[in-house]
């Protein structure tokens, strides 16, 4: 077993390979590099960022790093995906991040994928990406800080949570400008294949959403399911969530190897 | 692994098929299996040992000290035909043991049922949960320190 965990984006990102091989510390210093660089182009938070200077005008998309197109374009389509409740543009300023992340999650996975590794996991800041296992997936409950609100398991799972546990409100809804509040959390679990860039970037969709139309949409969506978290404590999930719940309670399963 | 697969499935249907018991000496019409939403609860799935643990005496007549098993009819549930033997000492149930199951298919879909009250229970302690990862609102790098993940990432396995 072998763990890193990264501080980069304003956040830490934090991997796990169970089955780590020669290449694999050849392929975490590729992964450092290129969360940086992605950091670089596309933060909000540097006034040099590609992101920053196309928002101001100063830079023509053209000339942008080649990612920032291919990133806006899948902005877009998770805004149509969404019905609006995602965009590139919260607060009328250019701002991809709640796609960002989730795909720098996934470019990391790629790369580990590419070195050989097939058990792994890949967090960035509490949003997370596995490959093969089981991996058991705990939950953090909004509420109390350091206990979990349900503990999830399975094989090729992407897990993404929006909450005000961390940040406060500061999912906008797109719609009147104003913090989404009908919510504690909102996790999505997305099926293999689903992949947490639009994992996670539908999970910031939905929590701006609010309760009812967040799991009313998520159960409409193939290989994604919803775990809601009230600002009361009560509990509201997709029909198909239990599939992805531990086969025997959270406490008692013994992890296998490799 | 399949041990506990057994014990969550026989606490489920247990759970299940104690309301169609037809106990063939008992007296009682199984007062404490009306707990039966209680033996449901998350933590007794995951400690099935518990799950058929009476909380009040039922009304038999049969004196204390006197082991039975009865053995409950095949009912068809909705997983497939389970079979439930209920331990007796005296009136007191003292182990439910899951006889026939249903098949291997089915029985996976009872478990992600057995576990829905999982997700009812108060908030679970992440030192019991046995976790590799935490999924939860965005940290920042100064959140980190304080988060589960950094206690995780720092248990370097």
């Amino acid at each position: 077993m072998l763990r890193h965990a990264e501080p980069v984006m304003g956040t830490v990102f934090s991997i796990t390979v169970r089955d780590p091989g020669p290449g694999t510390a050849a392929v975490l210093e590729r992964i450092t590099e290129r969360l940086h660089r992605i950091d670089a182009v596309f933060s909000t938070y540097r006034p040099d960022s590609d992101i920053s200077r196309l928002g101001r005008g100063e830079l023509a998309l053209a000339d942008c790093d080649p990612d920032v197109p291919t990133v806006l374009a899948a902005c877009r389509e998770t805004a149509a995906q969404t019905d609006g409740w995602f965009s590139e543009r919260p607060d009328g300023r250019l701002d991809p991040s709640g796609w960002v992340k989730g795909w720098a999650i996934e470019e990391a996975a790629a790369l580990l994928r590419s070195s050989g590794a097939r058990q792994y996991c890949v967090s960035g800041g509490g949003d997370v990406q596995t490959g093969g296992g089981p991996w058991r997936i705990g939950i953090a409950d909004p509420r109390q800080p350091g206990l979990l609100a349900a503990v999830l398991a399975g094989r090729d799972l992407a897990v993404a949570t929006s909450g005000t546990a961390e940040r406060g409100a500061h999912v906008l809804d797109p719609h009147t400008g104003r913090p989404a509040t009908g919510l504690a959390s909102l996790t999505l679990v997305g099926s293999p294949g689903t992949g947490i860039a639009r994992t996670d970037a539908w999970a910031t969709a939905a929590f701006a959403m609010g309760p009812d139309r967040a799991l009313a949409w998520a159960a409409r969506r193939p290989g994604i399911e919803a775990l809601a978290v009230l600002p009361d404590g009560t509990k509201r999930w997709t029909p198909g969530l239990p599939a992805h719940l531990p086969a025997s309670g959270p406490a008692d399963w013994q992890p296998t190897a490799g | 692994m399949r041990r506990a697969v057994v014990t969550s499935a026989a606490t489920a249907a247990g759970v299940v098929l104690l309301l169609s018991l037809k106990p063939h000496e008992a007296a009682g019409p199984a007062p404490v299996i009306g707990s039966g939403s209680d033996t449901a609860t998350g933590s007794d799935v995951s400690e099935p040992s518990n799950a058929p643990a009476p909380s009040a005496s039922a009304a038999t007549s049969a004196p204390a000290g006197t082991t039975r098993k009865v053995s409950g009819d095949t009912v068809n549930t909705r997983y497939g035909p389970v079979q439930v033997q209920v331990t007796l000492n005296g009136s007191r149930i003292t182990a439910v043991d899951v006889v026939k199951y249903p098949t291997a298919e089915r029985r996976d879909r009872e478990i992600n049922t057995s576990a829905l009250p999982v997700l009812n229970q108060e908030a679970i302690s992440a030192q019991s949960a046995r976790i590799d990862v935490v999924s939860g609102a965005t940290y920042t790098s100064d959140g980190y320190i304080r988060s589960l993940q950094s206690a995780l990432d720092r248990a370097k396995g």
